[in-house]
């Protein structure tokens, strides 16, 4: 059973431990047991999610200086350091992956007798809390029934060794601020802290899908949230030269790099879409070019979707954030597609998407000030409230031209594989 | 056929430069500042170095300074000058279209409480001698005017200016930023009353990460970088040697060849400028005659952004410049043609194309034919 935490604000928490473990002084934690919260309610197909997220951690740890082993025992994945290795990059790195919900530093001691266990306790506790004025609750688990004492002795016992050795500390067992966790296994595991990962569920478990990506904040924010939920993206960028630049498209890999951060390689489509809004621009009222752009757009990367085995398209559009993205456009786009279309974003403020996009490290990027493939040719006021009878009339203009052009554009894609770091 | 017309950002390096500099890195890579064997090999490198820069200007060794650049140079002139001379006054003079590298400087010098007279231009991108009188004070310790601006290619009366401000205070420093100008012109600053001189080592077919400050012998300077005193303790850290003797092979293979090489420039200007002339809606800025820089040309295309230009010319291999690279990546107007009264609607659609030794008239035609083919179609697609 799940048990209370401190994970859910250890930054604010008075609580949190100095740093004493990583700078300076050698780490006292050499195993990680990682927690996960949805995967843990899934019926009889769990085993799927955890090998995959097995899989995901050992992804992530392969980025850390130091060899490791991921073992599954008991519903729980455990990091076990085989070497020397740096606890912040290997903290950062297990937090990019999808499906963990917490990170807990633990202490992994042999079985030496009660005696050797509470001085380790005291120990831990002294290291880890440099403010002792705090309340707490000895948690222990007896996985070893041969153990002598049960857990109930054990709880009573180390809860007094420590007020002992601290009599600052208080005793809550209700809603004690530190849970002191100890598990007595082949081993003997010690751990009071989680850091919070980022939920969701392992990348891989849930299908692919093609994300549309141009240059801006919102795209990679929606990418990083179809991830979580355990998506495989592929994504599509369109360039339009010479009317965006090298740099723009630059900027695009830049972005897709850092998602892979988090959702693992990234192929890149790079389709190049002047001839297409030229055309447009030509034959269509100026005020739907972008409207008509955009149903191309969906169009073409439904059509890479289909061909990638991606079983969706991820877009980062918002409910009314701009004049393509009100209902009634999205309802224009969307009409083109057979495919489901997920908007994460749909309900997000742009505040909201910022932060998600600088939480992801994506925001400095996307500000860079290239021309992304719209701007040249919006109008000044663009239709807002679009009629699907009326754009589909003014496409009928482009009709005998624009087939040949979607294909040729198509027979342009350039896939990059876009990796974080070198894997 | 690959056209580089962007020759004030950066030009290609020599292969004899490359040549020398890559023995120096692998062979005589000593630091020029080490007692042994090695290190005098090194260190004359630099003496060489020295002794070309120096003739070259007609001045003495002991007055060149090596620096990472043109813009650590302007640094160095100006703070270095400011903050040696600052119980004599407190105020700079300089222009409105400096480079970023004396510009900044000057605005943080602003913060530290120097005041700072910025001089106007007229249309043609020059300042006025009339405005330079009025503006210097009792209180004004540097002047500090570019030879050649990076952007329209402009001189300014640098001569005059030397005579003018020393007629009125000798003690006034003047320093000239001669990075774009170097290479194209003989500055002679003991002549022409410089007391300062800024050069680059990339503009002129050297490398990049090098330049070097001239600084006559009685300036009153402080550096401002600290470290082991190389350079006289003006210039700290281990002295650059292949690079820098790589700047002065370069020198003396640019000037070996000068005036025969800016009479072809002027040619290829000419032609350009006349070539160009032929599109409909095209203002040419800044001087297109003699009185102009050899390898700069201005033109701003009415009605065709030039983020755009820059991009359909460089599918066509032809690398030029929107405003100048140093501020390209800043997408604001360029402050050097709001000061020459640009107009509006022409700020944003201006290119700069500059020349070099490689350019060839076969090139500059090619230019010119690819303008007149993607300009109108270019212009039938703009923001409605």
């Amino acid at each position: 059973m799940a048990v209370p935490c401190l994970g859910w604000q250890l930054e604010k928490a008075v609580h949190w431990p100095g740093e004493w473990f990583t700078r300076g002084r050698e780490c006292m934690f050499n195993v990680f047991l990682i927690k996960y919260a949805e995967i843990g309610v899934k019926g009889k197909n769990k085993y799927l999610f955890e090998e995959a997220l097995a899989v995901q951690v050992k992804y992530a740890l392969k980025r850390c200086e130091g060899t490791f082993k991921v073992t599954r025992t008991d519903g729980r994945i455990y990091v076990h350091a085989l070497s020397e290795f740096d606890y912040e990059e290997t903290v950062d790195n297990l937090k990019t992956v999808f499906g963990i919900s917490g990170i807990c530093p633990v202490i992994y001691a042999e079985d030496e007798g009660f005696e050797k266990l509470s001085r380790t306790v005291v120990e831990y506790v002294d290291k880890v809390y440099e403010d002792k004025h705090f309340t707490f609750k000895v948690h222990a688990r007896r996985a070893r029934k041969n153990y002598p004492m049960s857990s109930m002795e054990l709880n009573r016992e180390l809860g007094g060794v420590l007020l002992a050795a601290f009599p600052e500390m208080k005793v809550d067992v209700h809603q004690p601020e530190a849970m002191l966790h100890v598990e007595i296994r082949e081993k003997i595991y010690i751990y009071s802290m989680e850091i919070p990962g980022p939920g969701g569920m392992p990348v891989g478990s849930n299908g692919k899908a093609m994300l549309l990506l141009s240059g801006g904040i919102d795209s990679p924010a929606a990418g990083y949230m179809i991830a979580k939920r355990g998506v495989k993206i592929d994504a599509v960028y369109f360039h339009a030269p010479p009317y965006t630049s090298d740099r723009a498209k630059q900027k695009v890999v830049d972005l897709a790099k850092q998602i892979s951060r988090y959702a693992g390689p990234v192929y890149l489509h790079v389709i190049n879409f002047t001839e297409i809004q030229l055309l447009i621009y030509e034959k269509c009222p100026h005020e739907e070019l972008t409207i008509i752009m955009r149903r191309y757009m969906m169009r073409i990367a439904e059509r890479l979707a289909k061909e990638n085995g991606c079983l969706g398209l991820a877009t980062g559009e918002s409910i009314g954030q701009v004049a393509s993205q009100t209902v009634q456009s999205l309802a224009v786009t969307n009409e083109v597609c057979t495919l489901p279309v997920f908007r994460p974003l749909v309900g997000f403020d742009k505040m909201e998407i910022v932060d998600v996009a600088e939480k992801i490290g994506t925001y400095e990027t996307s500000i860079l000030p290239y021309e992304d493939c719209c701007t040249i040719f919006v109008a000044k006021h663009p239709v807002t409230k679009p009629n699907l009878n009326v754009i589909k009339r003014h496409e009928q203009n482009l009709e005998g031209k624009i087939e040949g052009l979607v294909e040729q554009a198509i027979a342009t894609d350039q896939v990059e594989i876009v990796r974080w770091g070198n894997l | 056929m690959e056209v580089y017309l962007d020759n004030s950002a950066t030009t290609r390096c020599f292969d004899e430069v490359a040549a020398l500099m890559a023995q120096i890195m692998c062979e005589d890579y000593g630091n020029s500042s080490s007692l042994h064997r090695k290190g005098v090999q090194a260190e004359k490198y630099i003496r060489y170095a020295k002794d070309v820069i120096a003739r070259n200007l007609k001045v003495n060794e002991k007055e060149i300074f090596f620096t990472s650049g043109g813009t650590e140079a302007d640094n160095l002139a100006i703070r270095g000058c400011a903050h040696a001379n600052c119980r004599s006054g407190r105020h700079l003079i300089t222009t409105q279209i400096e480079h970023p590298a004396v510009l900044q400087t000057m605005k943080h010098l602003e913060e530290e409480g120097f005041r700072v007279t910025y001089l106007p231009v007229d249309k043609k991108g020059c300042i006025r001698l009339e405005d330079l009188e009025r503006a210097v004070t009792g209180e004004t310790i540097l002047v500090s005017i570019m030879h050649t601006n990076n952007e329209v290619g402009s001189l300014q009366p640098v001569a005059e200016a030397g005579a003018l401000i020393k007629r009125m205070d000798p003690r006034i420093l003047f320093h000239v930023d001669a990075v774009q100008g170097y290479g194209k012109f003989r500055i002679y600053p003991k002549r022409l009353k410089i007391d300062l001189l800024s050069v680059s080592g990339h503009k002129i077919h050297g490398p990049k990460g090098v330049g070097f400050l001239y600084i006559d012998e009685k300036v009153k300077i402080k550096p401002i970088i600290f470290g082991g005193g190389q350079q006289n303790g003006i210039r700290s850290g281990t002295e650059n040697v292949p690079a820098a003797a790589g700047l002065a092979r370069a020198i003396e293979m640019v000037y070996g060849n000068l005036d025969q090489e800016v009479e072809r420039l002027y040619q290829m200007k000419k032609a350009f400028v006349e070539g160009v002339g032929k599109i409909d809606n095209v203002v040419v800025n800044g001087h297109c005659d003699g009185t102009g820089a050899p390898h700069v040309v201005s033109v701003s295309f009415r009605g065709v952004r030039s983020e755009v230009l820059l991009h359909a010319l460089e599918e066509k291999d032809i690398y030029v410049s929107a405003g100048s690279a140093c501020s390209a990546r800043k997408p604001q107007p360029s402050a050097t043609l709001k000061a020459m009264g640009i107009e509006q609607g022409l700020l944003g659609s201006t290119i700069r194309f500059s020349f070099s030794v490689f350019t060839t008239m076969e090139e500059i035609n090619y230019t010119l034919q690819t303008l007149y083919d993607i300009i109108p179609m270019l212009r039938k697609y703009t923001r409605r």
